[in-house]
């Protein structure tokens, strides 16, 4: 199995993404370029956090007319799996991969925190392998992670049980209050109809080992595995 | 182009250069000087270039142990070797005045800076902390320069990619209208992979990297070197530059890129003074000379004079030295980047700066006298007269307390206490995947791993295998202490930078120091600037923590006048093993607390209550002597508590500062944070009636140092004791954790009992500020 991490100018949780797959599961993993007009041999993309292209003029909005952008959404029409994190999320929203928009935090000003997570649905390449009832404990870092789409998309989501995760508070309620962003209806990460184009906000590669204070990120990483381990053909 | 003007008295005056310094460019030219050679004289002659009234003093730092591979003022920043063929460079530096005029922009490019300074060595920044200090923020202005100073280092380092991971914050009058913002960064590299900032080799060819220079930023460096006036504040908005993080982020991967092919020669940031300082620099580093012509800078605007092209300060901009013959490298991994490069001139034998524009003779300077032959002052230092009342004051007038619950709180309340979670929710502190202690405890702690260092990418073997490394940042200055006595206060700064350390574990390895003075022209405040250099030179050989480099900011007085004196010490230490990373708050239920160090120093008589965060928010006043600094009694403190947290018995270590042991141990109760909105509450039941005290509010909140609380389980509770009885540390059981039902502070002394709901105390402390700034 082998993995590619899209490196855009400005990219920055890149090393990050590559550390986990490449150190803590052991996976040939490479950093693709963003002037690259192919994902190679990967079995899976991962678009990581930062700030493509300085996030000037919109987030991701112009890391979405990279070359490498137009291999990832010809290797994701193919029905390869994608996962975008944090400005990664932002991107494939701009690129149209995924509904919806990421629009400014309601408080107006960035947030790195600790958040806790439902798993909305198990049921999806990302989320496979997350015990039923676990809630997960995972860090957000960003500015523009109030993610927004009109009411049809939104029933649409929920319609067709895209809805990956949403924020939770400790003990598990969904409240407004657990809601750092203002996101609509909690939501926190996201598939396409296909359910192999996921997105998310929070940073599972910062919560994959004990020694960072927690590894919940792990199931999400290790969800994906197994189901490339048992789709062999899918990619 | 309109032609120079001629050189007068008042134009030398305007350039902030007094006659006889005028008098020494004219008998070190053989000749006057032109224009645009005055304005580079009064760059690299102002303070913030030369050091010229500080660097007598700083002299008496400690800057050698055998950790130090590149030492203090050799290059833009110190490198220490941490072992394993691996080394950290790191820096502090400041932004005050460009923060005061334009706090955004002002601070976000303090920063951007910093890092620059860091990767122009080499290495690959990693991690920063900052320290900041305003007024207090019932002023709506101070409270527009704090949103402002905060929103700009969060955009410039999120965007840039380095985690913020600590730092300290403090409210005092003294710094309204004259914020500080002193930014440090750390980066790690390879001891082969050590870049220098000289111009090494004749003949080689000389690139400029990064944006366009602009008119912004102009003389910023001489700029920082006045006091600020209303007026300064506007006339020289011009001379705060504007910050771009992503542009860094390139610059900062293609110079590692580059510098990874060895076709580097030298490599210099254009900070302060810009393309001056960098081309003069790098040739009198060198010994040799440099020759560029500024036609072929790129410049933003078309009708720039040299003058303005060689003193501005458009940030982003690298001078990389190239071996000959290897041009197209540096062409490549700059395209590749898409970034702006220029071969701009070469490096000469002549010992000459030379600035030509298309062709014609600009500047003819000797580059070595410029920059290392500014004057060097010897100010006057008078004892300021203040110091008679503090000396003289005593506690005769101040009642004892009945009943501390209300203080604890209105304690915990006052913001620089309080809990500056509305600061660093906004950084963020864990890209980079590094970080396993977070703000909120005593000291910031990350690990190093192969992605740390520069020149891992696609490399397969990433950069091989290297035992894990574990770095512990702490930055802290108590100036009131130091405004009360500049001496004791330094000192103490260092000792509570290595009580940080020690209560997370680590060993201190080195140390960076910003001095924040005022006017050096003022007797009064140059002594407290002499004063304070002395106690941190002290201090840093006491633990073995030598000065790696630093910054000099004067001038920080308006005409309300001069800020307490700071000189803010910012010290790194390693970790051997992770299972010694130790956090502040209690662990478990039943688990014994005790207090390491004296509970009061019998030699004071105000109990630790001079200059207290207590006698200042409960009794409005900010006077006394404060509590003194034994160097050697902390030193032990700090090596008893690494072998008691070395041996596995501690679990949780936490040192008594502002507020003193009441505030300590409220802490502990309740700063644990498990993610958003859930802090981890725990109660404690402590007892202090067996501990010898006249009075209630010097034992609660008397600010007396080196006093660490630490906890242990029960069974290892009277080896620990035992363990630093034989080190020399008293050490005294004062409670227990959790013992009380629910989560309730409970203290008891010989008059009394007291408890205090913790959640209550948490709000206090976690939501004064975000109230404070709503």
């Amino acid at each position: 199995m082998k993995f590619a991490v899209l490196q855009f100018p400005g990219s920055n949780c890149d090393q990050d993404c590559v550390h986990v797959l490449r150190s803590v599961f052991g996976y040939p993993t490479r950093l693709l370029w963003h002037k690259e007009y192919s994902v190679g041999d990967a079995d899976a993309v991962f678009i990581p956090g930062g700030f493509s292209y300085g996030d000037y003029l919109r987030t991701g909005s112009i890391a979405r007319f990279s070359p490498v952008m137009g291999a990832v959404k010809e290797f994701a029409d193919n029905g390869g799996l994608v996962l975008g994190i944090c400005n990664g999320f932002q991107i494939l929203c701009e690129a149209g991969l995924l509904p919806g928009a990421l629009i400014r935090n309601r408080s107006l000003q960035f947030r790195c925190e600790h958040v806790y997570l439902q798993v909305a649905s198990h049921n999806s390449p990302f989320t496979g392998q997350i015990p039923e009832g676990k809630n997960l404990r995972i860090p957000i870092a960003h500015g523009e992670g109030n993610y927004f789409c009109d009411d049809e998309t939104l029933q649409s989501l929920e319609g067709n049980d895209q809805v990956l995760f949403r924020y939770v508070d400790a003990e598990g309620d969904l409240t407004d209050h657990a809601n750092p962003n203002g996101s609509r209806a909690n939501i926190a990460g996201i598939c396409n109809e296909k359910r192999n184009v996921g997105g998310m906000m929070p940073h599972p590669e910062r919560a994959s080992e004990a020694v960072l204070g927690g590894d919940d990120g792990r199931l999400i990483f290790q969800s994906l595995i197994t189901a490339l381990e048992n789709q062999p053909t899918l990619a | 182009m309109p032609s120079d003007p001629a050189i007068t008295p008042e134009l030398v005056a305007e350039h902030n250069l007094t006659p006889e310094e005028y008098e020494g460019i004219l008998e070190l030219l053989g000749r006057e000087p032109n224009y645009t050679e005055l304005g580079i004289f009064s760059v690299m002659w102002s303070e913030h270039c030369s050091y010229k009234n500080t660097r007598a003093l700083l002299k008496g730092f400690p800057t050698q142990s055998p950790r130090v591979l590149v030492a203090a003022g050799e290059e833009n920043a110190g490198i220490l070797d941490i072992g394993d063929d691996l080394a950290i460079s790191f820096k502090i530096e400041s932004h005050n005045h460009p923060s005061a005029v334009e706090p955004f922009q002002g601070a976000a490019t303090g920063v951007g800076g910093i890092i620059r300074d860091i990767f122009t060595m080499g290495a690959r920044p990693v991690c920063a902390i900052n320290s900041l200090r305003f007024g207090e923020l019932g002023n709506a202005d101070v409270r527009r320069l704090f949103r402002g100073v905060v929103s700009g280092i969060a955009h410039y380092g999120n965007c840039f990619g380095i985690p913020t991971v600590g730092g300290e914050v403090y409210f005092d009058k003294s710094y309204e209208g004259n914020p500080l913002v002193n930014a440090f960064a750390l980066g790690v590299l390879r001891h082969d992979q050590i870049a220098r900032g000289a111009a090494k080799g004749v003949g080689n060819p000389v690139f400029y990297v990064g944006p366009a220079t602009g008119r912004d930023g102009l003389a910023g460096a001489a700029f920082a070197s006045q006091d600020l006036t209303e007026e300064s504040a506007e006339h020289q908005r011009g001379a705060v530059q504007v910050g771009d993080p992503f542009m860094e982020k390139l610059c900062m991967e293609a110079c590692l890129e580059l510098l990874a092919t060895g076709a580097v020669a030298g490599i210099q940031d254009m900070g302060a003074a810009g393309l001056t300082c960098s081309t003069c620099e790098t040739a009198a580093r060198g010994g040799t000379g440099i020759e560029i012509d500024l036609a072929k800078v790129p410049q933003r605007s078309p009708d720039m004079t040299p003058y303005e092209i060689l003193l501005s300060e458009s940030q982003e901009r690298m001078l990389i030295i190239v071996e000959q013959g290897r041009e197209e490298e540096v062409k490549r991994i700059f395209d590749k980047w898409d970034l702006p490069w220029a071969e701009i001139g070469n490096v000469t034998g002549t010992g000459q700066m030379v600035v030509k524009n298309h062709g014609q003779m600009v500047v003819d300077l000797p580059a070595s006298k410029l920059a290392d032959d500014a004057p060097i002052y010897h100010r006057e230092a008078t004892e300021p007269k203040y110091l008679a009342a503090v000396r003289a004051f005593t506690l005769e007038g101040i009642d004892d307390l009945d009943d501390p619950t209300a203080a604890l709180g209105k304690l915990l309340k006052w913001p620089t206490i309080a809990s500056k979670n509305w600061v660093y929710r906004q950084y963020d502190h864990m890209v980079r995947a590094n970080t396993m202690v977070n703000p909120g405890s005593d000291a910031a702690v990350i690990r190093i791993k192969a992605d740390s260092i520069p020149g891992a990418g696609n490399r397969k073997d990433g950069n091989g295998d290297f035992p894990e490394k574990l770095l512990a940042l702490a930055v802290d200055c108590n100036a009131t202490h130091v405004y009360l006595d500049p001496f004791e206060g330094a000192k103490a700064a260092v000792a509570e930078c290595a009580r940080n350390l020690a209560c997370s574990g680590a060993t201190p390895i080195g140390s960076t120091d910003n001095l924040n003075f005022g006017n050096p022209h003022n007797p009064e405040l140059f002594w407290q600037l002499k004063e304070s250099v002395r106690g941190l030179a002290e201090g840093c050989a006491a633990f073995d923590a030598p000065v790696t480099g630093g910054n000099v900011s004067l001038y920080n007085q308006n005409p309300e006048g001069a800020i307490d004196p700071t000189p803010t010490m910012a010290m790194v230490g390693l970790i051997e093993d992770a299972a010694h990373v130790t956090t502040q708050w209690f662990k478990d239920e039943y688990d014994a607390i005790i207090l390491l160090g004296e509970p009061l120093d019998a030699e004071d008589a105000l109990h630790g209550l001079g200059g207290s965060a207590f006698l200042q928010v409960l009794h409005d006043q900010k006077t006394g002597k404060p509590s003194r600094c034994n160097l050697e009694t902390e030193r032990t403190l700090g090596t008893t508590l690494l072998g008691l947290i070395q041996s596995g018995l501690v679990k949780g270590a936490h040192d008594c500062a502002e507020g003193g042991l009441a505030v300590a141990l409220a802490e502990c109760c309740f700063s644990e944070l498990e993610g958003r909105n859930t802090p981890r509450f725990i109660g404690a039941e402590i007892d202090l009636s067996k501990l010898e005290s006249e009075r209630l509010d010097a034992l609660l909140f008397g600010e007396t140092l080196g006093r660490i609380v630490i906890t242990t389980s029960e069974l290892d509770s009277v080896k620990a004791i035992e363990r630093a009885d034989l080190m020399g540390v008293s050490a005294r059981r004062i409670g227990t954790v959790g013992k009380v039902k629910g989560a309730v502070l409970k203290i008891k002394s010989t008059t009394g009992e007291w408890s205090w709901e913790v959640a209550r105390l948490h709000d206090l402390w976690w939501n004064s500020i975000d109230n404070a700034m709503a």
